[in-house]
């Protein structure tokens, strides 16, 4: 149980909010950088609409292909006049939207499956472990294009698909953990007082692995943002007319030379955005968790 | 020590069934291969005449019996498209595959370990500072923004390398820098975490209190046990090499087995599709496998650990 | 009188056991053919070392671990088996206590919280009375009502324990197992819980398991003392009677090491040896390798448990020879 003695922080103290503002005064510049930079995305990504100047299809045919910089356009226009800004807005909310419906869906689907392997053994613990070895076996863009350009690509698709990325990893956690607590413990303890599996489970085995789980989520998110790019990048994820980060980039490449900047905008926007998840997501593991660091 | 490398290749033989089956299922159930092949517009006689040809007009499960067997026989089928041997077109692009994974996996080898054990024996160190900054990136940048970005710096505004194909050992450099240089840096990554994990434990202590040669106690006490999770990382670098020859080759127009991917996909070519799908299995399968094989050479203590 | 709450007849548990890394599984016997009655309102302590049984025992009792053989009947009815809605509802009605309260509590839930589950669980007390009935429990185990909201890890080990007995008391149990409860605990600390634990009992009319290595501790709580040999009882009498004149070789030495004060330390017998390995059962007699009497019968033959007298029975051959065995 040593494990679990360490992986529960310690819960909230009278003196909460007085921690918590000594916290936020400890948080390093990168950190504080990486925050930021993820609030101004997250309300990008809810109120694109709002701040876009343009449609994302409305065509500026005067402009085509307009330098970054001059007021109509600030970042410029691509090769049919569309503002270049505008489109990152919108593809900042797709591609957020995709990555976050996704780890969802992962996290949920790996926590069960991991779950029923532990509660039932045998032979369900044997079909998560193939699962896991086949996801294990197939790198997962290959079998993404495989899926993406047979059944064609539509959102709920893509989103779905991009919900198997990284289930085995919360399976393993999950399972490891249900099965060390079931073992011994308070899980053996509460099953004795004649709780339901479902009780044990939902109301004591997963707040117990919560933070460890939420850790992972951390990491399979900024992992799936570059999948999907990958994805649209290749043209086989996000398609025209809807707009995201891989998309852009991938259409940006047929402009390398005269107008790099279509490509640059969302790429910069990637790499930030990865580069601020995994700075708060080290942080956060380092508060919350210190057997993963 | 047998019976765990049995039940490995076991469980191998079981993945490959189930990465078999996948392709089977997703290949054969999202469409008609038919309407796709010969367009909308053709007479139906010819749409049923393609489907005989194919054996598409048998029920799904001898279709499924036939395939295994067919794979079994060595024979993956013919590609629609080229009417050539599906196994031999896969054949005849592994080399340009393995011109670029094998050169960007070395590359990662010879400087992102050494550059990796240095920084954890030099802490605070410039190269420390370096392998953790070059981490960094290579774990935020996908593998097409470095590689046009490459094409960027070298090719347009440099004029010094070519910028795609694959006529002169110049095309290689930028898709094998791209494969490499992110990968470098997490391997350095790593492998300065576990360097600095094993320098930590008390053996390691108790070898330089006894007054061990410090490159001693390097060489033979922590670099053996720092190796173990150095391979699973490697391990793990396959597949993302895979992966990403699948982006770069399609970047860079070069023309091995990844592009050859993308290309099938697009004309929906299913026995190519499923050829590639089968190598790419078998490779990661067999890596994982050396993988295992390692860590029993290793390390020691997994040997018994395996046997329960 | 009414009849036994718990009856337990002919118990077999058996585990696999691999010897080495190549090693065959070997079966080994943690519990070997054991038969118990518990009364309502009855303590009965059982004793033995590390390694006999004892702990699996208790928890075949309760049904945890499964019997593989053997019958075990709780207020007349047959056990449920394990994980039925059947086995769920009757949690209310038997309960464990365990060595180790900090593992055995959830450290995310408050301990009102974890007290009053038992409650949730089998839908007992009405929401709008739970906290009342929480803080009876607490004031009747010794937790001050500020504790109410307290962590595990921000109590004691003797406070954690005290909580725990809480919880398993919550749902008015009619037996309780209580597994080595102290043996974690503070020696000034254990005293308190076991007088608190025998004064719980009596108030509330409870049968109770106290399983311990620690014969002080069963001598203060138990009315009948079972001991154990490894997965076999081999001397079962009432509390008194076997610390004023055990039978059982094994008995005497266990009761012989527990010093008294003013007597002196000659003239125990003194155990030699470990306790043998339970996956390599010695033939005849299992205590008969550490026996200072033991006689030629002792190494081939078991001697089976035996009444010597009303309430009291025996398993060795130098006990009593003439009594008849006890029927199975």
């Amino acid at each position: 149980m040593t494990i679990a003695d360490i992986t529960h922080p310690s819960p909230a103290e009278p003196s909460l909010f007085v921690r918590g503002i000594r916290q936020v005064r400890k948080v390093p510049f990168s950190v504080a950088f990486g925050i930021a930079w993820l609030a101004a995305m997250v309300l990008i990504a809810f109120f694109a609409d709002l701040l876009r100047p343009y449609g994302i299809t409305a065509m500026d045919l005067r402009a085509r292909l307009s330098l970054p910089g001059n007021p109509p356009h600030l970042l410029g226009t691509d090769e049919l006049g569309r503002d270049v800004l505008s489109r990152l807005l919108q593809s900042i909310r797709v591609s957020l939207a995709i990555a976050f419906g996704a780890t969802i869906i992962s996290a949920v689907l790996g926590t069960t499956l991991g779950f029923a392997a532990a509660k039932f053994r045998g032979a369900v613990e044997h079909l998560v472990l193939v699962l896991a070895d086949f996801q294990a076996a197939l790198p997962f863009l290959v079998m993404s294009l495989a899926v993406l350009a047979f059944f064609g690509s539509s959102m709920p698709l893509l989103i779905g698909l991009m919900g198997f990325y990284g289930w085995e990893r919360y399976a393993r956690i999950a399972r490891g953990l249900a099965i060390s607590a079931s073992a011994q413990g308070y899980a053996a303890a509460v099953v004795q007082l004649g709780a339901t599996p479902l009780r044990v489970y939902l109301h004591h085995i997963l707040p117990n692995v919560a933070s460890t789980l939420i850790v992972s989520m951390t990491l399979t998110f900024p992992e799936i943002i570059l999948m999907e790019s990958g994805l649209s990048f290749l043209g086989l994820g996000v398609q025209p007319p809807e707009t995201s980060l891989g998309n852009m980039v991938g259409f940006g490449r047929d402009y390398l030379t005269r107008a790099p900047w279509i490509m640059l905008a969302p790429a910069i926007v990637i790499m930030v955005t990865t580069l601020s998840i995994s700075l708060v997501g080290d942080w956060l593991r380092d508060k919350l968790d210190p057997t993963l660091r | 020590m047998l019976r765990f490398f049995l039940i490995r290749i076991l469980r191998a033989l079981v993945t490959i069934l189930a990465v078999l089956t996948f392709a089977f299922v997703v290949l054969r159930m999202s469409g008609d291969p038919a309407q796709v092949m010969l367009g909308p517009d053709v007479p139906q006689e010819s749409v049923d005449a393609f489907r005989h040809a194919w054996g598409l007009d048998q029920p799904l499960w001898i279709q499924y019996i036939s395939y295994l067997k067919a794979i079994f026989t060595g024979d993956f089928g013919v590609s629609m498209r080229d009417k050539a041997s599906a196994l031999q077109l896969v054949i005849d692009r592994i080399p340009a595959t393995l011109e670029l994974t094998i050169p960007a996996l070395l590359l990662k080898l010879v400087i992102g370990i050494p550059a990796g054990v240095y920084a954890a024996l030099h802490r605070q160190s410039a190269v420390d500072r370096g392998v953790i900054l070059a981490a960094i990136f290579g774990f935020t940048i996908p593998s097409f923004v470095m590689g046009l970005l490459l094409v960027l710096i070298f090719s347009i505004i440099l004029g010094l390398l070519p910028s795609g194909g694959q006529d002169t050992w110049q095309h290689a450099i930028l898709p094998i820098l791209t494969m490499s240089i992110g990968g470098i840096g997490i391997l350095a990554r790593f492998s300065r975490s576990a360097m600095i994990e094993v320098m930590g434990q008390p053996y390691i202590r108790t070898a330089s209190a006894k007054g061990m040669n410090w490159a001693d106690v390097v060489w033979r006490h922590a670099l053996p046990n720092a190796a173990v999770p150095i391979v699973t990382i490697v391990g793990f670098m396959v597949g993302s090499l895979i992966a990403g020859a699948v982006v770069v080759e399609s970047i860079f127009s070069w023309p091995g087995i990844g592009r050859l991917l993308v290309v099938s996909v697009s004309n929906r070519d299913l026995a190519v599709v499923q050829c590639i799908l089968l190598v790419i299995a078998a490779a990661m399968v067999v890596s994982n496998l050396i993988v295992d094989l390692m860590y029993g050479w290793l390390d020691p203590r997994l040997r018994s650990h395996s046997a329960h | 009188m009414a009849g036994p709450i718990l009856q337990a007849k002919d118990l077999v548990r058996t585990y696999e056991v691999r010897q080495g890394m190549f090693g065959r599984p070997s079966p080994v016997r943690a519990v070997d053919g054991i038969s118990l009655t518990i009364m309502p309102g009855e303590t009965l302590g059982i004793v033995g070392e590390s390694g006999s049984g004892k702990s699996t025992l208790g928890r075949m009792l309760l049904g945890i671990d499964p019997a593989q053989a053997g019958e075990i009947a709780f207020d007349g009815q047959a056990m449920p088996k394990l994980g039925t809605p059947q086995w769920r509802a009757l949690r209310a009605k038997m309960q464990l206590v365990y060595q180790d309260p900090l593992a055995a509590l959830d450290r995310r839930l408050t301990i009102s919280a974890q007290i009053a589950e038992p409650l949730a669980i089998h839908g007992l007390v009405p929401l709008e009375h739970r906290q009342t009935r929480v803080a009876e429990l607490m004031s009747a185990v010794g937790l001050r009502p500020d504790q109410a909201d307290r962590y595990p890890h921000e109590l004691s080990g003797g406070q954690r324990q005290r909580a725990v007995i809480a919880r398993a008391l919550a749902s008015r149990p009619k037996l309780l197992v209580c597994d080595e409860p102290v043996s974690a605990l503070d020696v000034s600390i254990q005293a308190q819980v076991v007088n608190m634990l025998r004064d719980l009992q009596e108030e509330n009319h409870i049968a109770m398991v106290f399983i311990s290595h620690d014969l002080k501790v069963v001598r203060n709580i138990a009315d009948r003392v079972a001991v154990m040999y490894l997965g076999r009882i081999v001397e079962e009498a009432s509390s008194d009677v076997i610390f004023q004149s055990p039978l059982h070789p094994y008995t005497r030495a266990l009761v012989s090491s527990v010093p008294v004060p003013g007597r002196p330390l000659k003239g125990r017998t003194i155990l030699q040896g470990e306790p043998p390995n339970p996956a390599n059962r010695p033939s005849g007699c299992a205590f008969h390798p550490r026996c200072p009497m033991a006689t030629d019968i002792c190494r081939t033959t078991a001697p089976p448990l035996r009444a010597i007298s009303a309430d009291r029975t025996a398993a060795c051959h130098l006990v009593a020879d003439s009594a008849e065995p006890v029927a199975a």
